[in-house]
């Protein structure tokens, strides 16, 4: 997007910065619109299902029968409020605290791959930058429980801190599973090396990744202090927890990092375990063979092809839809259980947790070592097929082997045997890094 | 410890004290039912003390009730334990009518039993529900209430009142139920009796809802008796007493002719009474006493209370047919400014919460010398600071919901 700008408007001189600055502003306004709108979508969602649960019908004045805007009429409402900062509250910290957690939630959108290029930022480590993000996240919650001067407060922050060294580790030791089973830490890549039917999702790849499937939507659960572990603000207990002297927008926009940080993690599984932005049934791919080729340039190229186009649009959908899945089981889930103690909740996830994730670990490595019979196709596919599939090295063999290496908007397709040499080219480049990727 | 021993290094290790943290719960806390203020001293999350202070619901009922006359006054009562305001009547009428030595007609006895154990459902639904709320489920919440609705409007039909009902008078009932109250009833206690194992799937055997209040603020059954500990609390604790089984011949012979159980664990087989067959649901039992529950924790007298509430639904279907059978009369109220003997009277009654007893002095005036009333809940709270000693602080609202206390009744 830079290099459109600077082309078409800033030219290559002096301003060439400008171009930089637009596109990562464009990139930043993006990101936050989807994530935020999401978010608010979710609230909706929340009140709308929580509704049905409780047989209630949920909001249905604004925006129609269906109460669609009760959200933004909300957000309306808080952003009206006042901004009241407590006397006792240590000012910075109480300010600062929202962003925190607002930033790092939606930050951790840039690595998560909607679809096969649907993604802001390419990034080779994604799955540890997400969880390092999503990490950061709790530093909001300890701040402004810390910052607000209220005891409840500091309960609330002191739980917080409590939660976090426990869920983390058995959530770490879940997530390394489908990356030691794709070799890859790339999100982007373990989506599509579960491409194909249902049995190739790495869910159903062994008994162990089942079970490690669901120990890690526990963790994630706990992860975004949804209920059963909402330790942190626990309305019977703490009254509001860590955010109880907090109103109106820095309030909200505690609330919209919880939400968005709750599809953030369910996206997680998504690609982690339920095959990412493939159905269950490749539609997609038979779509797109009708429509004409498609392995040639994803959505993400530049002026992919039609059935490119085809293949992201229905990748995006299944992405979503399992995402809002996820997202409703944890709806459900807060819906339908009380709430754990704070020691509970720590030997849960020590007690129980890490030994079954660890087991699973164990279990699912043994599985692929002793090459135990799967569902999935995952060893008949070449890796490095799905490999770096985005990383510079790939992409200037993709340039050098274009018939018009230096014209971006080559509409012709690169032809079959360019394919065949880059994956060879790209092999090669990884053996001689001595297997780094 | 003084500072000077600051060598050696074993001292300073045990010297090193954190401080502990005074913290207000209350009045204005969601999970103190209403405006209780419980004053906490915690190490951490660690509950050393508690404290509860009361007064903030104080309405001087027993003063107002020197300036009115005893028929005047029942609205008064209303006010006390709102969620039972039926039983509050209940109690006063009662009271007032041993005082006058008065008795209502056949029909008006059987009435009163419906009612009373109507609004004892009610109280314990909503009992049940907050005590979802103040472990963290909401939703058996909103579904408590859902059936609670279904009790008010039966109410409202009634009396038309549907929270401070003033319904129940001396001498009778302001008004005898409407045509096809009973048919609407039992119409009620059918589809009712089909939804208590929801409840049951919800909170009683969730393996949560166990772990949260099994085990957790034990009341021993020497010490229920010993803190004047009453009704679900005392029984929770297995302590087989009852008054409209052991109470006043006054009382308890509104129970006369019908059958029902005291619910208490008996302490030897560690079971519950089965006399719920055909009334909780064809071919389910209740639910099995968990392994980690010990007798008086919370676990068990949130049970105690739900299997009254099926007790109350089979003491409901008897009351109608028999209410049904009768005609005549369901006995006047005594007129406004009726005059009360020289004397005093003093009745407990087994009121949802526990026993609530109304104390009447007079000096043959139309308005008592003095009134006072004694509150079940009052006693119940007091438990509170003996059984959070220790706990976490997650779970004072467990044991204080447990309790079920009203704050209407303890002040008054």
């Amino acid at each position: 997007m830079a290099e459109f700008f600077n082309e078409y408007i800033f030219g290559n001189g002096p301003w060439s910065w400008l171009g930089y600055v637009v596109a990562a502003l464009i990139a930043c306004i993006l990101v936050i619109h989807v994530v935020a709108v999401g978010a608010m979508g979710f609230i909706w969602l929340e009140r709308k299902v929580a509704g049905r649960i409780q047989d209630r019908l949920g909001p249905t004045r604004v925006g129609g029968k269906f109460g669609w805007l009760q959200t933004l009429a909300d957000g309306i409402k808080l952003i009206a409020k006042e901004d009241f900062t407590p006397d006792v509250a240590d000012r910075f910290l109480f300010k600062i605290a929202p962003y925190v957690a607002f930033a790092a939630s939606f930050s951790a959108f840039i690595a998560l791959p909607f679809a096969d290029g649907v993604v802001a930022n390419h990034v080779n480590t994604a799955v540890f930058f997400v969880l390092a993000v999503l990490g950061l996240e709790v530093f909001g919650v300890i701040l402004a429980g810390y910052g607000s001067g209220s005891k409840w407060s500091l309960f609330g922050a002191m739980r917080e801190a409590a939660q976090v060294v426990s869920y983390e580790v058995p959530l770490g030791m879940c997530v390394v599973v489908p990356v030691f089973l794709c070799g890859t830490m790339n999100l982007t890549t373990i989506g599509n090396m579960q491409e194909g039917f249902i049995t190739n999702w790495l869910v159903f790849n062994d008994p162990f990744t089942f079970v490690i499937a669901m120990v890690y939507f526990t963790c994630a659960t706990a992860s975004v202090n949804r209920a059963p572990f909402d330790l942190a603000e626990a309305e019977s207990e703490l009254v509001a927890g860590f955010h109880t002297e907090y109103s109106g927008l820095r309030w909200s926009l505690f609330f919209m990092a919880e939400y968005g940080s709750m599809f953030l993690v369910s996206g997680l599984a998504v690609i982690l375990f339920f095959g990412g932005s493939n159905g269950p049934i490749p539609v997609g791919d038979w779509l797109a063979n009708l429509l004409g080729g498609v392995k040639e340039g994803s959505i993400g190229a530049n002026l992919p092809s039609l059935g490119a186009i085809t293949v992201g649009v229905i990748g995006v959908a299944n992405f979503i839809l399992k995402g809002v899945i996820g997202v409703i089981v944890m709806i459900w889930i807060r819906w339908t259980f009380p709430r754990l103690r704070i020691d509970q909740v720590m030997s849960m996830c020590l007690k129980y947790c890490v030994p079954i994730a660890a087991f699973g670990f164990i279990g699912a490595v043994g599985w692929e070592v002793l090459d135990l019979p799967t569902p999935n196709n995952l060893d008949e596919k070449s890796r490095y097929e799905y490999h770096e599939k985005w990383s510079h090295e790939y992409l200037e063999t993709q340039q050098q082997t274009k018939p018009a290496a230096n014209d971006r908007h080559a509409r012709q397709a690169v032809p079959t045997e360019a394919i065949i040499t880059t994956v060879a080219v790209s092999q090669n480049a990884v053996e001689v890094n001595g297997g780094k990727q | 410890m003084s500072a000077t021993n600051i060598d050696d290094p074993r001292i300073v290790e045990f010297d090193v004290r954190t401080d502990e943290m005074l913290i207000n719960m209350g009045p204005q806390h969601p999970s103190t039912h209403g405006v209780l203020r419980l004053a906490l001293r915690t190490d951490g999350e660690i509950v050393a003390d508690l404290e509860p202070h009361i007064g903030y619901l104080h309405r001087c009922a027993e003063k107002i009730g020197e300036n009115l006359t005893a028929r005047q006054f029942v609205p008064y009562t209303d006010r006390m334990d709102y969620l039972a305001a039926m039983n509050m009547n209940l109690g006063w009428s009662l009271t007032i009518e041993k005082l006058l030595d008065h008795d209502v007609p056949e029909k008006g006895r059987h009435l009163r039993v419906l009612i009373g154990e109507m609004n004892r459902v009610a109280s314990h639904l909503v009992a049940m529900g907050t005590y979802g709320l103040d472990l963290g489920a909401f939703s058996p919440f909103l579904y408590a209430f859902r059936e609670r609705e279904k009790i008010l409007d039966l109410f409202e039909k009634a009396c038309g009142a549907r929270l401070t009902y003033s319904y129940i008078a001396p001498g009778g009932a302001t008004a005898d139920l409407p045509g096809g109250w009973t048919a609407e009833c039992s119409e009620f206690i059918n589809q009712f009796k089909k939804i208590i194992p929801e409840f049951h799937t919800l909170l009683t055997t969730n393996a949560i809802f166990i772990a949260r209040t099994a085990g957790i603020g034990v009341l021993s059954p020497r010490m229920a008796i010993d803190y004047g500990c009453t009704g679900p609390v005392l029984r929770g604790s297995g302590v087989y007493h009852d008054l409209r089984f052991h109470g006043e011949e006054r009382y308890t012979e509104l129970y006369d002719g019908y059958e029902f159980d005291v619910i208490c664990m008996d302490s030897e087989t560690g079971k519950y009474p089965d006399s719920h067959q055909g009334v909780y649901k064809d071919g389910l039992s209740y639910p099995e006493v968990p392994s980690d529950a010990i007798l008086g924790d919370c676990w068990h007298r949130f049970y105690v209370r739900m299997l009254e509430v099926v007790q109350s639904v089979r003491l409901i279907e008897q009351s109608i047919a028999k209410y049904d059978a009768c005609s005549g009369s369901h006995g006047e109220p005594i007129k406004l400014t009726q005059k009360l003997p020289l004397g005093e009277a003093y009745l407990e009654t087994e009121a949802p919460r526990g026993q609530m007893g109304f104390y009447v002095v007079s000096d043959g005036q139309s308005n008592p010398w003095r009134v006072r009333a004694r509150s079940s809940c009052f006693s119940n709270l007091y438990v509170t600071a003996p059984l959070c000693r220790g706990v976490l602080l997650a779970d004072v609202p467990a044991v204080v919901g447990s309790l079920d206390v009203v704050m209407g009744e303890i002040d008054r």
